[in-house]
């Protein structure tokens, strides 16, 4: 059925779309805006003084390049293929979203923005968000679902203690999709001065190709680092997927290797058979959300449904419209691992490898530690340990029944 | 010529502003929300703009939002929106209804499906926040085609080079969205909708509406007088929300709340130009 193309990196088209997904689906007060933001991204990606800046910190603030590192306990546990993780987790902030917040950040200034607004989840994105805006004074205001902020208290004082302000929003869900509806409307009642900085390849255009344009730094950097390490590029490789930026990030540059499986892991909560999962893709069907066409948890009257997943990071019943695309046009695999897989591969983890993963990535490694058993010793398959733990102890407690 | 040129054309011949009202479809359960669109025509409401409730209304406040939730609660959907307007046809044939809301759930019915279902309910008009031109040909062609005309919202962001764009293929009334912002919040000053509204005259013949942020009797009366017509959402939503109990159940009286207040609008709009005849 699938055909393939020349090329999986060549998109979005003139008016964002990736296939029938993407696009600007927005009021008619915003479309101003975004072509200010298209045309701003466009030159400043061009200009070599932008670019300039954007490494700098990002080698002396971020702390990148980020280690490719061979996990070689998870590899002998498993006793198939060879194990990497590329460490994002290892970045100023402990995710990868600081590669994102920066560009973004560095983007407003630009444009002579003076003041940032952002949406989070997990409050990775907020916490990454007010530490640029911080870095450069400049005024944050995140919005954030009420439940969330109940279940990732550290990352809601850390964004305080940065001097951003907090707004929790308790409409819908009181989650992620919430907290985006909150920033689109500060966005709208505040053109003139405000940059919404998204934190995932979603959105409007031209949100999804330059949120996965500022995280490709991880797939670029990973090429070369396998490449010291075997000589070779890897077969697969497996990251978690809620909005889609990290996995965007890593996947994009490997799209059009030929041989290169590559494989997102979304949030299957409860199980993808019952009503309580965040997996857009394998339990979802398409629809229009937060400016794009793309895969959406909705029921039959199109009215969006809740996502759930332990993980607050990957709780979106949406995901990146290029996801969507390259979902059917066949070229990446989507699969799901529940809550409870993912708490198994997190305890793994931390006594294995000694590392803490957040529990978004843990569901990538769950994954992993179902199919890298069966693959030769041969084979490489890389991660992405997109963020660390520390900010879940308290959920992870809770679901083991310990009291902190 | 359809129920909004007509309209429209009365609404000219009387040499006043129109009063365009909007409910929320299925608010605050069926059955009063159906007594309110039946009686919303003799209160005075030259144009009914009725909302198609949805999960996450980002271009509207709390009140419209909750309203949103009210109806969905309560079992509304599209099937039941498009019902309530062919139920509303048989006695009132007059009346234009346009339709406000969000594309989600038009994708999820179908475009060709909704348009063609729309027009036989007798819809006359779509105002779909979230579509702009550029993605809007799977549904307006099939809707075009079913006789339903597409509102184009013009907000105070918008050049005048998109302006020409906007009102390209747009029929029945150009919407301007008055602030920078969801509905129900700030109001913008009448001088600066005037220099709009011209600004937007200049491209096209076609009347224009102003909406967001009209709330009281006295601001809708002073819009109709430099705009074709005020658009009011929020504050008849309100009276809604106040006749009802904690639990969104209704308290007291719904229908009497509402349609009194539509009335007052309607009183402010008609005697605002008398003022200036005299």
């Amino acid at each position: 059925m699938t055909e393939t193309l020349n090329t999986y990196r060549a998109g979005p088209d003139e008016n964002g779309h990736f296939g029938i997904y993407g696009g600007r689906y927005v009021a008619e007060t915003l479309t101003p805006l975004l072509r200010e933001v298209e045309e701003a991204y466009e030159t400043a990606k061009a200009d070599p003084a932008f670019r300039a800046e954007f490494n700098n910190l990002m080698t002396h603030y971020v702390g990148r390049p980020s280690p490719l590192y061979f996990a070689s306990r998870i590899t002998e546990h498993c006793g198939g293929a060879k194990v990497y993780f590329k460490r994002d987790e290892l970045n100023h902030t402990g995710a990868h979203k600081i590669n994102n917040t920066l560009g973004q950040v560095l983007l407003a200034r630009r444009m002579g923005k003076t003041r940032i607004i952002a949406e989070t989840g997990a409050g990775q994105h907020g916490v990454a968000t007010a530490t640029i805006c911080a870095l450069f004074g400049i005024p944050c205001v995140v919005y954030m679902g009420a439940v969330d902020i109940e279940r990732q208290k550290p990352n809601v004082f850390r964004m305080k203690l940065l001097g951003a302000e907090v707004v929790p929003v308790s409409s819908g869900s009181s989650t992620l999709k919430d907290a985006m509806n909150g920033a689109l409307r500060d966005w709208v009642a505040h053109v003139d001065d405000t940059f919404y900085v998204i934190g995932t390849v979603a959105g409007p255009h031209p949100y999804p190709a330059m949120v996965r344009d500022f995280q490709s730094v991880i797939g670029i950097e990973t090429r070369e680092q396998i490449m010291a390490a075997e000589g070779r590029l890897p077969d697969t490789l497996v990251a978690c997927i809620g909005g889609g930026s990290n996995a965007m990030g890593l996947f994009h540059p490997f799209l059009d290797d030929d041989g290169i499986r590559v494989i997102g892991v979304e949030a299957a909560g409860d199980g993808i058979d019952t009503d309580r999962h965040a997996a857009s893709l394998s339990g979802g069907s398409p629809g229009v959300l937060h400016g794009n066409r793309t895969y959406l948890l909705q029921d039959d009257d199109g009215q969006i449904a809740e996502a759930h997943s332990i993980s607050a990071g990957l709780d979106y019943p949406g995901i990146g419209p290029e996801h969507a695309w390259l979902h059917d046009s066949g070229r990446v695999e989507y699969v799901s691992a529940t809550d409870t897989d993912a708490l198994d591969a997190f305890q793994l983890c931390c006594k294995l490898e000694g590392i803490i993963p957040a529990l978004e990535p843990a569901h990538a490694l769950a994954h992993v530690l179902r199919i890298a058993p069966d693959l030769p010793s041969d084979h490489i398959l890389i991660m992405n340990m997109c963020g660390r733990g520390d900010k879940d102890v308290f959920s992870v407690a809770d679901a083991l029944g310990v009291e902190i | 010529m359809s129920r909004l040129e007509a309209r429209f054309a009365a609404l000219r011949a009387e040499g006043r502003g129109g009063l365009v009202t909007f409910v929320t479809a299925g608010d605050p359960n069926i059955e009063l929300s159906v007594e309110i669109l039946a009686g919303l025509p003799a209160a005075g409401a030259d144009v009914i703009e009725l909302g198609m409730p949805f999960t996450d209304p980002m271009a509207d406040g709390p009140a419209i939002e909750l309203a949103s939730g009210r109806a969905l609660a309560a079992g509304q959907n599209m099937v039941r929106t498009l019902a309530m307007v062919a139920a509303f046809r048989k006695t009132d044939n007059e009346t234009p209804i346009v339709l406000m809301g969000y594309y989600n759930p038009i994708y999820a019915y179908g475009p060709e499906k909704f348009a063609a279902d729309a027009g036989s309910a007798g819809v006359d008009g779509m105002i779909i926040v979230d579509l702009p031109p550029e993605e809007e040909a799977e549904f307006s062609i099939p809707a075009r085609a079913a006789g339903i005309d597409m509102i184009r919202l013009v907000a105070p962001t918008t050049t005048d080079e998109r302006i020409t764009t906007l009102v390209e293929n747009a029929s029945g009334f150009v919407y301007y969205v008055s602030v920078r912002g969801i509905t129900g919040t700030s109001s913008a000053a009448v001088s600066d909708i005037a220099s709009n509204v011209a600004r937007i005259r200049k491209q096209t013949d076609l009347p224009i509406a102003v909406g967001f942020g009209i709330r009281t009797p006295s601001q809708a009366a002073d819009v109709a007088e430099v705009a074709d017509a005020a658009v009011v959402g929020t504050a008849i939503v309100e009276q809604v929300a106040d006749a009802l109990d904690d639990h969104g159940v209704p308290a007291g009286d719904v229908i009497g709340n509402t349609l009194g207040y539509v009335s007052q609008l309607a009183e402010a709009v008609r005697s605002a130009r008398d003022g200036n005849a005299l």
